[in-house]
């Protein structure tokens, strides 16, 4: 038995040599690329089976994932790669369902003004279009075992994380006996994304659903928080919404000693803008970078095809050793030098969050 | 021919510092145009045209596989041929350039890319990319002015060897893609180093060179002909494979020979490009290329280096915009009184190619020599030929005069 798959395997691995040779520089997979595009052993790719609007410029986004996913816990988010106007580009989004039962992952996307993904996204998409995935990834999850009470506060979009965790534990057979509140923040009631499917939870007893509109209750204030949900100090907390809210809650929950677990959408460039330079690549190509763009930015522009991830300094998925030059964390104007010789094989730097800050030379 | 600057008519005597660049302002502003417009069009161009090649390509390797019924052969050598020159001219010459870079599709990238040709693409790249285009016809820097073994201009001294030359460049031009890569290794000054000298670079480059010709090799003339046996077709595909690279390096090598080597075109001499201007370069590279005209089809089946001139201003503007760019580039040179070189395919060949005769032999030979004198020609021809190096010199010289006083070139 054993034998006969061994067989089998090489047998399969030397038909597969055989066609590669017969197709070279081309490779079986490329070839099948273009037939059977969600097929396993290929990139990642998924297909749009249908675009539904939310609110006026929201919509989600159901996608049938290519057959090497391999899936994702709520709270997580995947990247999306979309051709726009001729170019490929990548962004973040949060996955909004639990592993669905036919297969296929969701994302919610809030279009903002002059964003080129999300308008795109959420006016153009349209069901049968392919799009560029990767795998699952980020660690805004729930704890296992559950903790028995809860506090999530979202803001805007930055519910889509928290709705595919509740939606996850609200679809099992048992319901969880954790006390959930939501501290759903929104400009106003028709900008609230879910706000249907949460009141239907709410009236269902699984959530605490406390709503915030600014237009009617005013911008939210902290000092508030206490009186909104009397037990905050015993609930483990998340939150995901803009970088201000987010910003404050940190500090509300580092005053007293308490720990958040918060999702960051972007990050909040705050260096002044320095002189810039030029970046050079391993192969040649010689690029420049202005000291407020990140260099992950300006060499995309330029054509360089880099490794990229969030896009804003938390995963890691786009550092490159620097060989020699300097470069500015865009975050807090932190200056990171490298000199030639004393650092071998280089110092990794996050180029989505570095603008260059000299002559740099990343080996790649 | 002669560097323009030694010419007795330079052809841009007439240009001011400020004329060239405001001729450079002018180039950069259609590029830019290009750059703006640039998009989802483009992008839907190189992917129909990567996906027909590769439709060609599979369908007439099936076709092959019955090439014992002549139709079959036919068909699938002339498909084959075809596919081959799309996909190492309007794909790979291209997308080697970095003209698809813009859409940040790594299946599509100048760095990543590997074309049906026995010069790895990364090998390539380096002569190509940063040695012709950078020193295009700068006579001792760019190798592509006969490739280091032929004589391309008047300004290279004549050797009795180079009256070979004609016969070299047909060999060179079926086995285009060996002779590309030997001239890539720089295997001819390697080859002169003795071997404990040659670099550990050129090590690894004839490594590579020699597995891609192998695997190239296995796929055209082992693996391919074993699938055809069971219909009895193990020669006709060998045969039809072996014609396709011929007919794609012939095909090829005429392409690339129009580019630059038509009468008329310039070159230039090493010391006139130091401290050169973008509007210099530019000027340099509206004066060192030569376009083809015709049809859609021929400049598809071209790369568009049909457009050479369009081509080497902007290396790495999508092909498929050279035809647009064309016409606002030709006003240029209309308004500045420059020749824009274009003629249809066998005009500019035969022009190559007699450029290749005519230098074969000594400066002025060819000119001076008609029916009736041919025999004293060629008596003359010899004893300079068998002349020792100084007497030699001294009769080069002497031709060339004489040359000038009975013979006014027409270009
Ligand atoms: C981990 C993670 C998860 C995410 N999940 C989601 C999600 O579930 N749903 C969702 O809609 N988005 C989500 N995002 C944000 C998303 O990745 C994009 O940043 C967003 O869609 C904007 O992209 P764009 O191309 O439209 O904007 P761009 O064209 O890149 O930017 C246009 C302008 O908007 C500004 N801008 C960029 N991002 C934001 C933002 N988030 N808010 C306000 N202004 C911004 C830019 O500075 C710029 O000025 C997530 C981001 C991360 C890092
Ligand atoms: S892309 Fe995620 S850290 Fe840079």
């Amino acid at each position: 038995m054993l034998a006969r798959s061994a067989q089998r395997g090489t047998l399969s691995r030397r038909l597969r040599a055989l066609a590669d040779a017969a197709l070279t520089p081309l490779s079986v997979d490329e070839v099948l690329d273009g037939f059977h595009p969600l097929r396993s052993g290929t990139d990642l790719k998924g297909k749009i089976v249908a675009v539904e609007a939310e609110t006026a410029d929201a919509a989600t986004i159901v996608i049938k994932p290519g057959r090497d996913w391999t899936g994702h816990a709520p709270g997580q988010y995947l990247q999306v790669g979309i051709d726009i106007d001729g170019v490929r580009l990548w962004r973040c989004y949060s996955l909004t369902h639990g592993p669905r039962r036919d297969g296929h992952i969701s994302i919610t996307v809030k279009a903002i003004p002059d964003g080129i993904v999300s308008q795109h996204l959420v006016h153009k998409a349209r069901a049968g279009q392919l799009v560029h995935l990767q795998q699952a990834a980020g660690d805004f999850t729930l704890p296992l075992p559950l903790p028995e009470k809860i506090l999530m506060v979202t803001a805007g979009s930055g519910i889509t994380p928290v709705i595919g965790m509740l939606r996850n534990l609200f679809s099992k057979a048992v319901a969880p006996t954790t006390a959930i509140t939501l501290l759903h923040v929104n400009q106003t009631e028709p900008d609230s994304i879910f706000k249907d499917e949460l009141r239907a939870l709410a009236a269902a007893g699984h959530i605490t659903l406390v709503e915030h509109f600014d237009d009617r209750d005013g911008l939210l204030d902290l000092a508030r928080l206490e009186s909104l949900v009397p037990d905050i100090g015993t609930r483990a907390a998340f939150a995901c919404g803009p970088s201000g809210l987010l910003d404050a809650l940190e500090q509300w929950y580092d005053e007293r000693g308490l720990s958040l677990d918060t999702e960051r959408f972007r990050t909040a460039l705050v260096a002044d803008a320095g002189v810039g330079g030029t970046v050079a690549f391993a192969n040649g190509t010689v690029i420049d970078a202005d000291g407020a763009t990140p260099i992950l930015d300006a060499a995309e522009a330029a054509g360089v095809l880099m490794p990229s991830g969030c896009r804003m300094g938390i995963c890691m998925g786009c550092v490159l050793p620097m060989k020699e030059g300097a470069v500015r964390d865009l975050r807090n104007g932190e200056i990171t030098v490298v000199v030639p010789g004393e650092a071998p094989g280089g110092v990794k730097i996050q180029t989505c969050i570095s603008a260059a800050a000299g002559d740099c030379h990343l080996d790649h | 021919m002669t560097a323009v600057t030694k010419k007795p008519v330079n052809p841009i005597a007439h240009l001011s510092p400020e004329d060239i660049e405001e001729i450079g302002t002018r180039l950069d502003a259609i590029r830019q145009e290009v750059l703006d417009s640039r998009g989802e069009r483009d992008a839907a161009y190189i992917r129909r045209v990567i996906k027909t090649q590769r439709y060609l390509e599979l369908g007439s390797r099936a076709v092959l596989l019955g090439s014992i019924f002549p139709p079959a052969f036919i068909a699938g050598t002339v498909g084959l041929s075809a596919a081959k020159i799309l996909d190492n001219m309007e794909v790979g010459h291209n997308i080697l350039h970095g003209q698809w870079d813009w859409m940040r599709d790594p299946k599509i990238h100048s760095s990543t890319w590997e074309w049906d040709n026995v010069t790895p693409s990364d090998q390539w790249k380096h002569s190509h990319n940063e040695l012709h285009h950078t020193y295009t016809n700068v006579i001792g820097k760019d190798n592509d002015l006969g490739y280091g073994i032929m004589r391309v201009d008047e300004d290279q001294p004549w050797h009795p060897f180079f009256m070979f030359q004609p016969v070299w460049n047909f060999i060179n031009a079926c086995f285009f893609e060996y002779g590309i890569a030997a001239y890539d290794l720089e295997l001819g000054k390697n080859l002169k180093t003795p071997k404990e000298k040659r670099s550990e670079e050129f090590k690894a480059n004839s490594k590579a060179v020699l597995a891609k010709i192998r695997k190239q090799a296995t796929k055209d003339y082992v693996v391919h002909p074993l699938l055809s046996l069971p219909t009895g077709s193990f020669l006709p595909t060998l045969a039809a494979n072996f014609t396709a690279n011929i007919v794609r390096n012939l095909w090829t090598h005429s392409v690339i020979m129009c580019g630059h080597f038509p009468e008329g075109v310039e070159t230039f001499e090493k010391k006139s490009i130091e401290g050169e201007t973008r509007g210099e370069w530019y000027l340099r590279q509206m004066l060192g290329s030569a376009n083809i005209s015709g049809s859609k089809a021929l400049h598809i089946m071209s790369g568009n280096l049909s457009h050479q001139i369009e081509h080497h201003l902007f290396p790495d503007l999508p092909s498929n915009r050279y035809a647009e760019v064309a016409p606002k580039v030709r006003a240029i040179f209309d308004e500045y009184g420059l020749n824009y070189h274009t003629a249809p395919m066998p005009k500019q060949v035969a022009s190559a190619w007699h450029r290749f005769v005519r230098l074969s032999f000594p400066n002025g030979w060819l000119a001076t020599t008609n029916t009736k004198n041919l025999p004293q020609q060629l008596v003359a021809l010899y004893k300079i030929s068998t002349a020792d190096k100084r007497s030699r010199r001294v009769m080069l010289k002497l031709l060339e005069r004489k040359a000038k006083q009975e013979y006014v070139p027409a270009a």
